[in-house]
């Protein structure tokens, strides 16, 4: 384990410790430390001083909040838990002589590191992507070039049909810019969610008036000192002035080669989040797990999961020897007015050992799926659209292997909509006994 | 119930609150009408309440949150504080309109209308308009349907109609919803004589309403419920916040600072409005052996800052400039009551969902009572505050159905 860095001594009582990134993952990181420690703690991002929530960039732009309102704490929080910040850009990491170097010449000396770097945007790689209008959504400096170039757009198309990609529509069409969505697989993320929610959220999508393509992926960006035009995969030419690339990020380690970090798509970590050099961790969009658990990814570009490993990078800098453990896997989502959870194991294309129970709701709006083992009956993963249900409920579930009858009887627990809401349980557990009585 | 199935439980979906001509044209009305009430105070009442329409057409065009204090916000504070200083010490000037409710008043009171008449007219108004607006723009969400029909009725029905009726039975003009010390009044021995002396029964019954109201129902309901039920379900300061304040509802501070302000205020006028009473009814007791008049300069002073121009002038006037619950969140003595009983004893709570919280802001955006909301839910902590009103906007908001207002079986 220890390459670079020669001898680690033990953890001393106060040590420097380094957090490249403020994003979620590096602000629970540096919350952690503190909790546990009295280390100094410096935070390093090029992009801002005030930690704020990505997720809510979209509704900045829709004006529905200030930009100071998605900071994550008030100013006084880090003074208070003394956790310093410096917004410069790192240049690069010398883990001989433990040193970061900044790119205003400073360099800053740790005990420990953590690299909570986060993602950047992946690149198509099609001719054209360099031109002004191309457009990504992640970095805060992405809200400001939007801002100027919706101004002189009235049509736009958007590439990629992930989550960031119909944020992006959702935004655009806030303001009446004409939407072409161009999606490369056969239905929207269904490589990712089952058809009938896939289907849902392809309605929703045409019902908020953008034009939706399936099917079909970006094969050039036309245009002089601006974008003009987007030719599909079908020679299919879109006039338009901005083009939004959001076919997923990748993470953000190109500054660390040469360090001896090894690094694959992501830094390799251990199950302690630790890197190949002793006292260097990573944590969040940036980090690759070396044995991931089964059915989950390596990579896991999440708000939650950047969440939960800031958390153990924490635990592990200050001497405890804490495994990252992939938990029972859950996100959220909102497309358009429409929400959707996720918990458990709800894969795309139901495995063959699994039945997958579906009931929707007759406006198309709302559904509920529950999968479970056909042999042994136990449930496996739930998934709703429309329909809020308590994680807690949904966890004790799946992790205590509760019986498909067991959980159908108590789907009321579940429910997490709002008091004198509709309620759809029984309709829901009625529907999905009349399908379990049927044969597989 | 659910009216709109297809309409989605958040309310992220709303318009952006870029200024769009609609609501250019209606700040100008908006502005037109300030104009027009200080240049022409006395001119004919059918171009008053032209102005009074238009300004109330501005109101419901204004879909979007004002979330600056902007130019037209401080021009609209000093237009409602103006009307209400104006409606409270110099009701000269609105004689127009005030003729103007005579009709309406002899229909309701048997007598002619007064500035209180239209106070509590216009009031009830801008409730039900605004209350329908506040309906339209929470569509999809079933608490904020059946809570704002409720403000909206107890407002109408208890606060206007069966005080007005009251009074046309030639009996006092009472207002059941209202309860001490909120109403400071109606514990005061003076009061309590009056109603006593001269309804007979009827005042009696008052009276023990009253007593009953504030020394056992109201600890009892916010124990099962929250202060909610009062707050934003009954209350008819909650109506107006509720209706005629959402769009000023981000305005509210949520810094530390101001929370810790917050309960300063709102405890030293619980204090202040408890001494008060006990002290007159010492007094009275002691037969004016204590203090003699001075107790009731106290409560002079107590009714003219607190009562007047706190929960009057400043509590209504200066929504656009410091939000809609300044009076609820920094001066109600009720309020404070059913809070300290909220946050110790009651099972009401918001839920987070587990670990959901994206830490986008939006609860705590739109908390008019200046929760930080995001900072309990980005923690997977409930919320148990004492100055939540209860009104469920951070769980309509919440773009990942986060939240979630419970009376709780078990206690936190």
């Amino acid at each position: 384990m220890d390459a670079a860095g020669g001898g680690l001594e033990p953890a001393a009582l106060t040590m420097h410790i380094v957090i490249i990134g403020n994003g979620i993952a590096g602000v629970t990181a540096a919350r952690h430390i503190r909790k546990l420690s009295d280390h100094r703690i410096t935070m390093i991002s090029d992009e801002t001083m005030q930690p704020f929530s990505r997720t809510a960039l979209m509704y900045v732009f829709m004006g529905q909040l200030k930009q100071e309102s998605t900071h994550l704490y008030e100013e006084w929080f880090w003074d208070k838990n003394r956790i310093g910040r410096v917004c410069a850009r790192v240049r690069e990491v010398q883990p001989a002589s433990r040193l970061v170097l900044l790119d205003n010449g400073a360099a800053v000396s740790y005990d420990r590191l953590i690299v909570a770097t986060g993602s950047i945007p992946a690149k198509s790689g099609v001719p054209g992507e360099g031109l002004p209008g191309v457009q990504h959504l992640y970095h805060l400096n992405d809200l400001d070039t939007l801002e100027h170039y919706v101004k002189s757009t009235r049509h736009a198309v958007v590439v990629g049909g992930g989550l960031t990609g119909i944020e992006l529509v959702e935004m655009l069409l806030s303001r009446n810019i004409r939407v072409t969505f161009l999606v490369r697989e056969t239905g929207f993320m269904s490589k990712q969610i089952t058809p009938e929610e896939s289907s849902m959220v392809a309605r929703i999508i045409r019902e908020h008036g953008a034009d939706l393509r399936l099917n079909t992926a970006l094969k050039e960006i036309k245009g002089e000192n601006r974008v003009a035009s987007v030719v599909t995969t079908d020679d299919d030419e879109i006039p338009c002035e901005l083009a939004g690339i959001t076919i997923g990020v990748s993470p953000a380690v190109g500054f660390l080669a040469g360090t001896g970090i090894e690094t694959d798509r992501g830094i390799l970590v251990d199950e302690n989040l630790a890197t190949s050099v002793a006292g260097i961790y990573a944590a969040g969009d940036c980090a690759e797990l070396r044995a991931p658990a089964p059915a989950r990814r390596a990579v896991e570009p999440l708000w939650y999961t950047a969440r939960a490993m800031g958390e153990v990078a924490a635990r592990n800098v200050c001497g405890g020897a804490v495994p990252y453990i992939q938990g029972i896997w859950y996100n959220s989502a909102r497309f358009f007015d429409t929400e959707y959870q996720i918990y458990g194991y709800v894969p795309a294309i139901t495995p063959d050992d699994m039945r997958s129970l579906y009931w929707e709701h007759r406006s198309g709006r709302k559904s509920v799926r529950i999968n479970y083992e056909t042999a042994t009956g136990v449930v496996a993963g739930i998934q709703t659209m429309g329909i809020r249900y308590r994680q807690q409920v949904c966890e004790q579930w799946i992790g205590e292997r509760a019986h498909i009858t067991n959980v159908l009887a108590g789907l009321q627990r579940a429910n997490f909509d709002p008091e004198f809401s509709r309620r759809y349980e029984a309709e829901i557990a009625a529907s999905f006994q009349h399908q379990t009585a049927e044969k597989p | 119930m659910n009216t709109h199935p297809d309409e989605s439980l958040s309310l992220a979906q709303a318009p952006p609150y870029g200024m769009g001509p609609l609501q250019k044209a209606a700040l100008a009305c908006c502005s037109l009408a300030v104009l027009s009430l200080l240049l022409s105070l006395n001119t004919h009442p059918a171009l008053q309440i032209t102005l009074v329409v238009l300004a109330t057409l501005a109101g419901l065009t204004a879909g979007a949150l004002w979330y600056k204090r902007s130019v037209a916000g401080w021009l609209t504070g000093v237009f409602i504080s103006g009307f209400y200083i104006s409606l409270y010490w110099y009701p000269a000037p609105l004689s127009g309109l005030i003729g103007l409710l005579d009709p309406l008043s002899y229909l309701m009171r048997g007598r002619p209308s007064d500035q209180w008449f239209l106070y509590g007219f216009s009031y009830t108004a801008l409730v039900l308009v605004m209350g329908v607006r506040f309906m339209y723009r929470y569509r999809g969400n079933a608490y904020q349907q059946w809570r704002t029909i409720s403000v909206m009725f107890f407002q109408l029905v208890f606060s206007f109609m069966i005080p007005a009726w009251m009074m046309a039975m030639n009996q006092p003009e009472y207002y059941f919803t209202y309860f001490w010390p909120l109403k400071y009044e109606y514990l005061f021995p003076d009061n309590m004589e009056w109603l006593t002396g001269s309804y007979a029964h009827t005042g009696v019954l008052l009276v023990f309403w009253g007593a009953i109201m504030s020394f056992i129902a109201v600890p009892l309901l916010t124990w099962y419920f929250g202060k909610r039920w009062y707050c934003s379900w009954v209350c008819g300061c909650g109506a107006l916040a509720e209706t005629a304040g959402d769009p000023y509802r981000s305005l509210s501070d949520k810094s530390l600072k101001a929370w810790k302000l917050e309960r300063w205020m709102i405890h030293s006028v619980l204090i202040f409005i408890v001494l008060v009473t006990l002290l007159l009814w010492l007094n009275s007791w002691k037969q004016g052996g204590i203090l003699g008049h001075y107790s009731l300069l106290f409560s002079k002073t107590y009714s003219f800052v607190i009562g007047s121009l706190f929960s009057g002038v400043i509590g209504t006037g200066f929504y656009p400039i410091l939000g809609s619950r300044v009076w609820c969140r920094f001066g109600c003595p009720q309020a404070a009551i059913m809070g300290i009983i909220q946050r110790r004893w009651s099972r009401f709570r918001i839920t987070t969902n587990g670990g959901q919280c994206i830490s986008c802001g939006n609860c705590s955006e739109y908390c008019e009572m200046g929760i930080d909301v995001k900072s309990y839910a980005q923690r997977g902590e409930d919320i148990v505050r004492a100055s939540c009103v209860g009104c469920g906007v951070c769980s309509a908001v919440c773009p990942r159905g986060v939240l979630k207002l419970e009376n709780g079986t078990v206690k936190l």
